[in-house]
């Protein structure tokens, strides 16, 4: 077995002259949580959509658990193929915004969803882990915006699959329950599922993620872990502090420690204000998709 | 198996739980028989009322409208909503999303008829098949019917570009065809042209096939072609059944137009 859930190279998909996806090559490590990061309209939501079975491609190479997509899409995107079938069983999907089913309970459709799966999880305990037993028994359509997200990730997991795609899974969250879905994806990962993430939160990037890649253009321009991604680790820190007069001061170095040891002993210990930052996750992303 | 009767339970659950769709898709051939049996009190002749010849007309209507229009405007809809897509992301076998809606189809039809005919009879006096052979003819009709209405719904499912477009794209449809198929008019007093329009499409057979079953036989030199012709309903109607599979299987969309 390969040690990848997911290899691409050199993908390509045109949505008439338009090049969505442009020649893109990535790798997702099995048990990894990986991340990608892009502005609206660089090619995310396709690619993913390609790696899940939604989509054709027009070029390159892809495998998603040793299988490749196209053929689970089919000619008309629903291959009937066994081979198909058992792939889905091992892929769980949360999509952006996808449809409810408005008058069954919370139970009767993770149950429904969980007898899709051969190795499907206990509904009760899936329920419970996205934090909706008390929704149990309530009809969807009067979850709120995040319960509904929480249901729909329910859907994604009860089959238990090895790879998790979640598209922007959080947004309408508020912080607290965007906390709770970080321990329960983190929770996940440790019991070795793969996860493909797409956000517009960098902090939640930087939460969860091993590995971030950035697209742009239809193109990966960047992968790393949040702490080096973009030289972040060596990049300048900012060292800031006050003066005496009680104006704020600050300087770039390359060696924050010296600066430090230095001010400490013009001021002959504490350094009025003093802080000591690097480039934030977010900073080093927007630097790369404005250039 | 066992996932498309779960599948049918589900969506017969949804149903049920929609307050208005059962008021008005249950009780609407019903309501339509109150009305018309109200206005049309006299005979057709031969001792036959009125309403003996109606309720042929609305138990086709319930049918179609079980089996046509509530498919055509609800898969559109869904398949807006993004769950069709979800089921797509599943392992759920693809033909386990057309049994449920088949069941629930069912379910309704059944159940409408049964409210259409015990209102008719309660109240208008209507007179229920006598033989074995009328009962039989009954249960054919109308399952072809059905099938036919069922599969034409999946068919015209593609037709509506978005959900809330459906029921725009498929009201008229049905409700041009129950003027010209002879459900609120006696048929053969409609303008030849017009029957011949009708006689394209299922619901006139779907009339003409429960015509034989209500009205006795001495009615059947009244029918256009001279007689009830049941071999001829058989055969238009199982022509629909097969042209709309082939439809359904060459042109379903699981997902809408802007997903690719």
């Amino acid at each position: 077995m390969s040690d990848s859930a997911i290899e691409v190279d050199g993908l390509r998909k045109l949505y008439g002259d338009t090049v969505a996806v442009d020649g893109l090559d990535l790798t997702v490590r099995r048990g990894e949580i990986f991340a990608l990061l892009g502005p609206n309209g660089a090619g995310k939501t396709t690619t993913v959509e390609i790696l899940e079975g939604y989509r054709r491609r027009d070029g390159g190479r892809v495998s998603v658990l040793g299988i490749d997509p196209a053929v689970v899409h089919g000619k008309r995107g629903t291959s009937t193929d066994p081979t198909a079938r058992r792939w889905r069983e091992r892929v769980g999907i949360v999509l952006q915004g996808t449809g409810e089913f408005d008058e069954l309970t919370v139970g009767e459709v993770v149950t429904h969803f969980a007898r899709f799966y051969p190795g499907a999880d206990d509904p009760a305990r899936v329920i419970d882990r996205v934090g909706l037993s008390a929704k149990t028994r309530a009809r969807t359509h009067t979850l709120s915006g995040g319960q509904k997200r929480r249901l729909d990730v329910a859907l994604g997991i009860v089959g238990r699959p090895e790879l998790l795609f979640l598209d922007e899974p959080t947004t309408g969250f508020d912080p607290e329950a965007r906390r709770e879905f970080w321990a329960l994806i983190r929770d996940l990962a440790r019991g070795g599922t793969t996860v493909v993430l797409t956000t517009h939160y960098l902090q939640e990037a930087e939460a969860l993620a091993d590995r971030v890649g950035v697209i742009t253009a239809g193109r990966l321009i960047a992968v790393d872990t949040p702490q080096r991604l973009g030289d972040r680790d060596s990049a300048l820190a900012t060292v800031s502090w006050r003066t005496p007069e009680g104006s704020w001061e600050s300087a770039q170095s390359a060696t924050p420690t010296a600066l430090v040891a230095e001010l400490a002993a013009r001021f002959g210990g504490e350094v009025p204000g003093l802080t000591v930052s690097r480039p934030t996750l977010e900073d080093i992303y927007l630097s790369m998709i404005t250039t | 198996m066992r996932l498309g009767l779960w599948q049918g339970l589900l969506e017969i659950k949804q149903f049920l739980r929609s307050r208005e769709q059962v008021m008005f898709t249950l009780a609407f051939p019903a309501i339509l028989i109150l009305v018309f049996g109200s206005i049309f009190t006299g005979e057709i002749g031969n001792g036959v009322k009125f309403t003996q010849y109606f309720v042929t007309g609305m138990i086709a209507t319930g049918l179609m409208t079980a089996g046509f229009q509530s498919l055509a405007i609800q898969i559109p809809q869904e398949r807006d909503r993004g769950v069709l897509k979800r089921l797509l992301g599943t392992p759920m076998p693809r033909w386990v999303y057309f049994a449920g809606k088949v069941l629930m189809v069912a379910f309704i039809a059944v159940l409408e008829t049964v409210i259409l005919l015990t209102v008719a009879t309660l109240l208008f006096g209507l007179d229920l098949p006598d033989t074995g052979a009328k009962w039989l003819t009954f249960l054919w009709v109308s399952a072809l019917g059905i099938t036919a209405c069922t599969l034409c719904g999946v068919a015209f499912s593609s037709l509506a570009r978005t959900g809330r477009s459906a029921p725009a794209v498929v009201t008229p449809v049905a409700l041009i065809l129950q003027f010209i198929s002879g459900v609120f008019f006696v048929f053969t007093s409609l303008p030849g042209w017009m029957q011949n329009v009708a006689s394209i499409f299922p619901l006139k057979w779907m009339c003409q096939g429960l015509r034989a079953v209500f009205l006795p036989e001495s009615f059947g030199p009244r029918e256009p072609g001279g007689s009830y012709d049941l071999p001829k309903v058989a055969l238009v109607l199982g022509v629909w059944c097969l042209v709309a599979l082939v439809l359904c299987l060459t042109t379903f969309r699981w997902t809408t137009k802007r997903d690719g």
